[in-house]
């Protein structure tokens, strides 16, 4: 049996097989699972927002925003001995969780959230595999390290294997 | 200089307890002028908590919830949410409407009439907009308040909306917990309420404290 190995909001860990790790609920927030599908080391993250530019730099979160988590996770999972190189990315959340019509800032920040992942992976040259991202429902998301299968499941819609 | 929920000191602190109070006092009043009386509102617990104690005192992360979500902007700005879990919203529209079909369109996983999540929308409305109208009596602040909008999904889906609004001030939410009292039954609902940091200083140098 594996370890569950649990992801908070504004948080990411990294770790080895055997081990599942899970990250809850995701509204407009994205999670991040990164692999090396041949030592089966990965990481999860769970960001709130696009980019640590928008807010000043005191007592800043690292782990709160797309740009500098997973810079930061990927550092880790180096740490820990994955190649760079054969790292790739699935990535689910990001939806709209009230449909307001108003051009407020939430009604937009799920798509902004999953542009900036995007953006960041593409950066570090990580190849995104697997999406399941968007639409106006929450999502809680499994990675198991075994496998590398991200599991995606919502209240009311079942499970997706991606 | 105050720029974190986390550096509220007890004194400011029980300055949003009260106007939650107050608050709580008007949404009894209207609610229950629209439930005919069959329900009654007990003085609430006010809270300022983090984001993961709000969310278990909602029954967990994956806990399926009915949130009402109302903005409010003007010379305050912030959100307010009505959250209340899935039995109870069950539990208070079956006192409010009584289907002719018994809600048989009601499937296995409990979902809701269109028209039972009308009056939660409605409910939701009538607290949100009692505790800004007493924030705005108390303060003479000019706030305008939105049209409610409304989501069923897993407690932390909905409570991350407005954290994420406001994710440049810290993870502290003002909760806000009351039981609706039934004959039968004590129902729990909540409200979390979330104001720009701006908006919370005004509203302290309106009611004379130090910011």
């Amino acid at each position: 049996m594996s370890e569950l190995l649990v992801v908070g909001i504004s948080d990411y860990k990294v770790a080895r097989n055997p081990t599942v790790l899970v990250t809850y609920a995701l509204g407009s927030c994205v999670g991040i699972c990164i692999y090396d599908s041949r030592l089966k080391i990965g990481g999860l993250s769970h960001i709130m927002l696009p980019e640590s530019s928008m807010f000043n730099k005191n007592d800043l979160n690292r782990m709160k925003f797309a740009d500098t988590a997973i810079v930061d996770m990927v550092q880790d999972l180096i740490k820990l001995g994955a190649d760079p190189r054969r790292l790739t990315a699935k990535i689910a959340g990001g939806a709209q969780m009230f449909d307001v019509q108003q051009a407020s800032m939430i009604g937009t920040i799920g798509d902004r959230n999953v542009c900036s992942v995007k953006d960041t992976l593409h950066k570090l040259k990580i190849p995104l595999i697997a999406e399941d991202t968007g639409l106006n429902y929450g999502r809680t998301v499994y990675f198991d390290l075994e496998t590398g299968v991200m599991k995606v499941q919502s209240l009311g819609r079942g499970t997706r294997e991606l | 200089m105050l720029t974190n929920y986390d550096e509220l000191n007890d004194m400011q602190i029980d300055v949003l307890r009260e106007i939650g109070n107050i608050g709580a006092g008007n949404a009894a009043t209207a609610l229950a002028t629209i439930l005919d009386e069959k329900v009654e509102i007990s003085l609430p617990k006010v809270r300022i908590t983090d984001f993961n104690t709000a969310v278990n005192a909602l029954g967990g992360a994956e806990a399926m919830t009915v949130g009402v979500l109302l903005n409010f902007n003007g010379e305050a700005n912030g959100m307010i949410m009505f959250l209340l879990n899935m039995q109870d919203a069950q539990a208070i529209t079956n006192i409010l409407i009584q289907e002719e079909n018994g809600g048989e369109e009601e499937g296995a996983d409990g979902r809701l009439s269109d028209l039972k999540l009308s009056a939660i929308k409605e409910i939701g409305n009538i607290l949100g907009s009692s505790y800004i109208n007493s924030l705005a009596t108390l303060t003479g602040l000019n706030i305008n308040i939105s049209i409610p909008y409304i989501a069923i999904d897993m407690a932390g889906a909905l409570m991350s909306v407005p954290i994420i609004e406001f994710g440049s001030i810290g993870d502290k939410v003002m909760f806000i917990e009351e039981c609706f009292i039934t004959e039968e039954d004590r129902l729990s609902g909540n409200i979390i309420l979330f104001a720009e940091i701006e908006t919370l200083k005004l509203i302290m140098e309106r009611l004379g404290l130090e910011v």
